[in-house]
């Protein structure tokens, strides 16, 4: 029962006999200017206790008023999403703990907004969304003492900055079969949830939370097995290891006779391993009931279809646009793998600019997915005609690769014109009798190799190729080596 | 109905067929997060009985058909634009508060996970 | 003195002593310190009897009236009630000022922001003398329930002044405050507002903001005035409703004008008298009822006796929505971020010794009592028939407005009972709701008007109630009764 990551590979996949079963509950945090129901600051990471008011710090006599724009972007969440959107109320969800200011959560219940949706992913496979409703966020608890964990801590502190900041919950139905699967739907979703522009979908910085539910079942049979949640997945990486363990476990569990408990479970990064958290006696209570201080939401047709039109195309519709542009050229992996770095970083404005001034489309998508996609940043906001042209200058050989993406960098981090940058730093290509007079004072130079080339020994053309560039400054293009050493050959 | 003299008599300890335990009350208190002695739960595993009596007639009402009442306002829709208004002071909020450190809330150990 | 001055009450009306007031200071007649000098120095004489306040704001108010002295001195428009002192219910956030619902768990917490209410009424020139005591958390019908011990009826100070809004009730009664703000979530200002001999009014749910007020249930609450008067009730109405960004259940049409009707009689209205709201009341109040009844078709309304079955499930189903809602809206006071803590070893038992320390008896049994309505198993039965009953009373109230403009009968099945005498048996307390409660379920206005005593000298109410929005029929009506009423003589403890 290795904890070790596979490398992708599902290993379960192999236990025949065993069907994993994957829910994801995805919580999303919205990027609003302010908070769910007050006026107080959306910002992460500002001094604690800053961003608080009556409302949000729920002090006896405060009411909620509820953010427009948060239910415009759970409406694009929705929408996206391809859910119905309906009428929809709050609910209050009634627990004790220090960082709910009120001891009670604004959510949805039985009425949410969003219902019935689902995603297509990448491999053609479909995850059905039963829901995706809003709800206010808790503020932060740091536990002192004790290593920063919870069970051994001296005291704890509170922060509300966070208290009431917009959260939109998706929850799959349990449609998932691997762990690969649910990376994919996570990874998907994702580029989706910052598509709609509602949310920034940053996992490590806890604006997008997933928590996986994980069972087994018998192959074949369709009832569901005891399911586990497991909590603390701060990376896709995480998720992907986090489920891999958890169905081993409880394989290891069932074929020893065992049961699965219900419960729910921390990865343990580190250790590679889920483990329970401390148990609670009886399942909670939460006295659901509806909130009293807020009013039916009821999004008309109108308002609708205006928060539909101001959607964007969804990363699916991209990468197809993208792959539109190869022609009928069959998409390999390799370029598969391109388009969607493209689309996930946002890029693709700039492949399409490019493709439409006429550059090969493979330049255009190496260039973008390689090397801007190193500073998604910068590369959204570079100047779309510099990139062109720089592109053009490579294309018509006026610079080698090395030289194109040594300024594509020079313009990520300073910006600046592509044909001055060439000109200081004195990047040119080699012309083609300069070009043959290296390659052939390199080749004199090493006649074993040379032997051995001409006797077959292809691979060796890019040791050929390193020593023509360090004796050219770089300013030989490789093909044009390759090339020329070929044409030597005869 | 008003001023009627009451005919069940809570107070007796008799039970009625919706009384409470101690135990049924233990559970309340424990929801509620509030710490009562034995004689406070027994007292209240009474009162709530009672009151819960009377409240039966309520629950044997047939209501076939009737939509409940959440808000008596026809109010729909109603929201504020997504514009920052002024925060509190924190000094002003935190010198109300129990316990403080490091401009946050201080409370002694959690002994249960957040959910 | 530009802008709209107060109404003036007319000849032969009742003394008004809050238009009065405005009257002259606006004029420049009187000064508002003078005013409030008078009203601290009553306070101070006879509240310690009394004990209807819980704080008295000697400074805060002094200054308060120094401003609007200047501003009339400059020639600005210092507001309708320039200069009149208002005593606030002790559940409404003043900044900077104890609010404390008369509870340990929030004795001296000073909120750092004020109820809107709070805004209006100094945007009106009023000046705000104090906050006053209640039952705590506004739970409870004699202001026995308070953390700080009960306040005593100025009109026999052996007996209760009503609850929860007692405080008030009794400031106003006893000539400490020209007028008053109280709570209204089961008839919690129009029963004290009978047992005190002043007039108590709730508003349809929805016309004053409650922001600011200490939610107990939050479907139910409303603020409301409590006056010497009729016309005093509708001014102060009118200066603290209105649409308000902060409370989402605000209704945004404006507060209809209600001053303008006053004067309008009764001629031709249709009045329903309930037989639940007379069944079964002391015969005393009975009397007192069918004399108002008497009254107003005496000045040409069309009396009927009128049956609303549906007012039996009243009280049983508020027993269960307002704990409920009370259950949720008490659970922030953990001991964390404010109030009362009682320090333990874990924040769990840190939560549940703060509030087994800072709540009283009544507070936790109806916690304990929501806790239950609402938990798994129970829900449907008991919280979401309550909802039911709500709505069954909601349109039964709907087809008597079919046939009436307003309904009247009893406030209060009793008058004044003694201190100590029901505390023993909360649904014998509970009684003392069934005739108000109706409303609140309903979210309708209705408003308690002295009409005389019982053979005691202690003070009868006569209730007034309306369709939602109908507060100008409903003051219509409320001032012909009022013409009508024997006039009270002050009370045993009152302000010279």
């Amino acid at each position: 029962m290795s904890a070790d990551s596979n490398n992708g590979a599902s290993k379960s996949a192999g236990n025949a006999a065993w069907e994993p079963v994957i829910g994801l509950e995805v919580h999303c945090e919205l990027k609003t200017e302010t908070k769910l129901f007050c006026g107080c600051r959306n910002a992460f990471g500002d001094e604690p206790n800053t961003n608080i008011c009556p409302v949000c710090l729920g002090l006896p006599g405060s009411l909620p008023v509820l953010n427009i724009r948060a239910v415009e972007y759970a409406m694009r969440i929705g929408l996206a999403l391809h859910c119905e959107i309906r009428p929809s109320i709050f609910h209050r969800k009634n627990y004790f703990y220090p960082d709910m200011p009120k001891d009670y959560q604004v959510s949805q219940y039985d009425a949410p907004i969003n219902v019935n949706g689902w995603l297509e992913l990448p491999d053609d496979s479909r995850v059905r969304v039963e829901r995706a409703h809003m709800e206010e966020d808790t503020g932060k608890t740091s536990h002192i003492g004790g290593g920063g964990r919870i069970h051994d801590a001296d005291h704890s502190l509170v922060d509300y900055n966070r208290a009431g900041v917009p959260l939109v919950e998706i929850v799959s139905a349990p449609d998932m079969r691997s762990s690969t699967q649910a990376r994919l739907y996570a990874s998907e979703l994702r580029g989706i949830l910052v598509a709609t522009g509602a949310s920034d979908g940053r996992m490590e910085e806890g604006s997008m939370r997933v928590d996986a539910n994980v069972s087994v079942r018998r192959a074949g049979t369709f009832e569901l097995g005891t399911r586990c949640e497991i909590k603390n997945l701060n990376s896709l990486r995480s998720l992907g290891r986090a489920i891999e363990y958890e169905i081993e476990r409880q394989i290891g569990l069932v074929e020893a006779g065992d049961k699965v408990v219900q419960q729910t479970r921390h990865w343990n990064e580190d250790e590679g391993v889920t483990s329970a958290l401390r148990s609670k006696e009886e399942a909670f209570d939460y006295r659901y009931f509806p909130e009293p201080d807020l009013v039916p939401v009821v999004p008309d047709g109108a308002w609708q279809a205006e928060v539909a039109a101001s959607i964007g195309p969804m990363p699916a519709e991209r990468r197809e646009k993208l792959a539109g542009l190869l022609g009928p050229e069959v998409v390999s992996r390799a370029r598969a793998d391109q388009i969607a770095t493209v689309v996930e970083h946002g890029l693709d404005g700039l492949v399409t600019a490019a493709v439409g001034a006429g550059i090969d489309t493979g330049l255009a998508l190496a260039r973008s997915s390689n090397e801007a996609s190193t500073d998604p940043e910068a590369a959204r906001r570079i100047d779309v005609g510099g990139f062109v042209a720089l592109l053009g200058m490579e294309q018509d050989g006026k610079l080698s690769a090395t030289q194109s993406k040594s300024v594509l960098i020079e313009m990520l981090e300073h910006g600046g014109d592509p044909v001055e940058i060439a000109r200081r730093r004195g990047f040119e290509a080699l012309d083609s009798g300069s070009l043959a007079g290296v390659v052939a004072e390199v080749v004199a130079g090493h006649p074993e190799e040379w032997e051995r080339y001409l006797g077959g020994e292809d691979k060796l053309v890019g040791f050929f190729t390193g020593h023509v560039m360090r004796a050219s400054n770089n300013r030989a293009d490789g093909k044009a080596v390759a090339a020329e050493l070929r044409r030597l050959r005869g | 109905m008003a001023g009627e003299p009451e005919t069940s008599e809570p107070e007796t300890g008799e039970p009625n067929e919706h009384s409470l335990t101690r135990e049924d009350a233990a559970y309340v208190a424990r929801l509620a997060r509030i710490d009562l002695t034995d004689d406070e739960l027994d007292l209240y595993a009474v009162q709530l009985a009672g009151v819960i009596g009377h409240a039966a007639e309520v629950a044997a009402l047939d209501t076939e058909g009737v939509e409940p009442t959440a808000h008596p306002l026809p109010l729909r829709n109603v929201t504020r634009a997504d514009e920052p208004r002024p925060s509190l002071d924190r000094a002003e909020v935190l010198s109300q508060a129990p316990a403080t450190e490091d401009g946050r809330f201080r409370v002694p150990p959690i002994l249960g996970e957040a959910l | 003195m530009t802008g709209p001055g107060p109404t003036d009450p007319g000849p032969g009306a009742r003394p008004s002593p809050a238009l009065e007031i405005a009257r002259d200071v606006r004029a420049g007649s009187v000064s508002a310190a003078d005013v409030v000098d008078r009203y601290l120095g009553a306070i101070d004489e006879i509240d310690g009897e009394l004990h209807a306040f819980v704080t008295v704001l000697h400074d805060g108010a002094r200054r308060e009236a120094e401003s609007v002295d200047l501003k009339v001195a400059a020639g600005g428009d210092p507001g309708p009630l320039a200069g009149v002192p208002v005593a606030l219910k002790d559940n409404m956030c003043t900044r900077g000022v104890p609010t404390t619902c008369s509870s340990k768990i929030l004795d001296g917490w000073c909120p750092p922001y004020d109820a809107t209410v709070v805004e209006r009424l100094r945007a009106a020139g009023a000046i705000i003398i104090g906050k006053t005591n209640l039952d705590e958390f506004a739970m409870g019908s004699s202001t026995e329930n308070s953390a700080f011990g009960p306040t005593r009826n100025p009109h026999d100070p052996g007996r209760v002044p009503g609850g929860s809004s007692g405080g008030s009730a009794a400031a106003v009664a006893a000539g400490l405050a020209p007028l008053a703000l109280g709570s209204d979530t089961g008839g919690s200002i129009r029963q004290p507002a009978a047992l005190c001999g002043v007039v108590g009014m709730k508003p349809t749910y929805g016309t004053v903001s409650r922001y600011g007020l200490v939610a107990f249930a939050s479907s139910l609450d409303q603020i409301g005035p409590l006056t010497t008067t009729v016309t005093e009730s509708a001014v102060l109405f009118d200066v603290i409703g209105g649409q308000d960004p902060m409370d989402s259940t605000c209704l945004e049409r404006p507060v209809p004008r209600t001053v303008s009707a006053l004067g309008d009689g009764v001629e031709g209205l249709r009045v329903g008298l309930v037989n639940e709201l007379v069944d079964g009341v002391d015969r005393a109040v009975e009397a007192r009822v069918r004399a108002a009844a008497d009254a107003l078709a005496g000045a040409g309304a069309n009396v009927e006796d009128y049956s609303i079955p549906e007012f039996r499930h009243g009280l049983p189903a508020y027993y269960i929505v307002a704990p409920a809602e009370a259950s949720s809206n008490l659970s922030r006071y953990d001991g964390v971020r404010y109030g009362l803590r009682v320090e333990a070893e874990t924040a769990e038992a840190m939560n549940a010794a703060t509030r087994a320390a800072g709540f009283g008896a009544e507070v936790k049994r109806r916690i304990m009592l929501g806790t239950y309505a609402l938990s798994a198993g129970y829900y449907d039965a008991y919280y979401g028939q309550a909802q039911k009953v709500r709505t069954l009373i909601i349109d039964a109230l709907g087809a008597a407005y079919q046939r009436f403009d307003v309904l009247v009968g009893a406030t209060t099945p009793t008058t004044a009972f003694a201190i100590g005498a029901k505390v023993d048996d909360p649904w014998a307390m509970y009684l003392s709701d069934v005739c108000t409660v109706p409303s609140n379920l309903a979210g309708h206005p209705a408003i308690s008007v002295p009409y005389g005593t019982d053979e005691s000298g202690l003070p009868v109410g006569v209730q007034v109630m309306a369709p939602a929005l109908g507060e100008p029929v409903m003051f219509q009506v409320a001032a012909v009764l009022e013409a009508s009423a024997p006039v009270l003589g002050p009370p045993r403890v009152h302000a010279r």
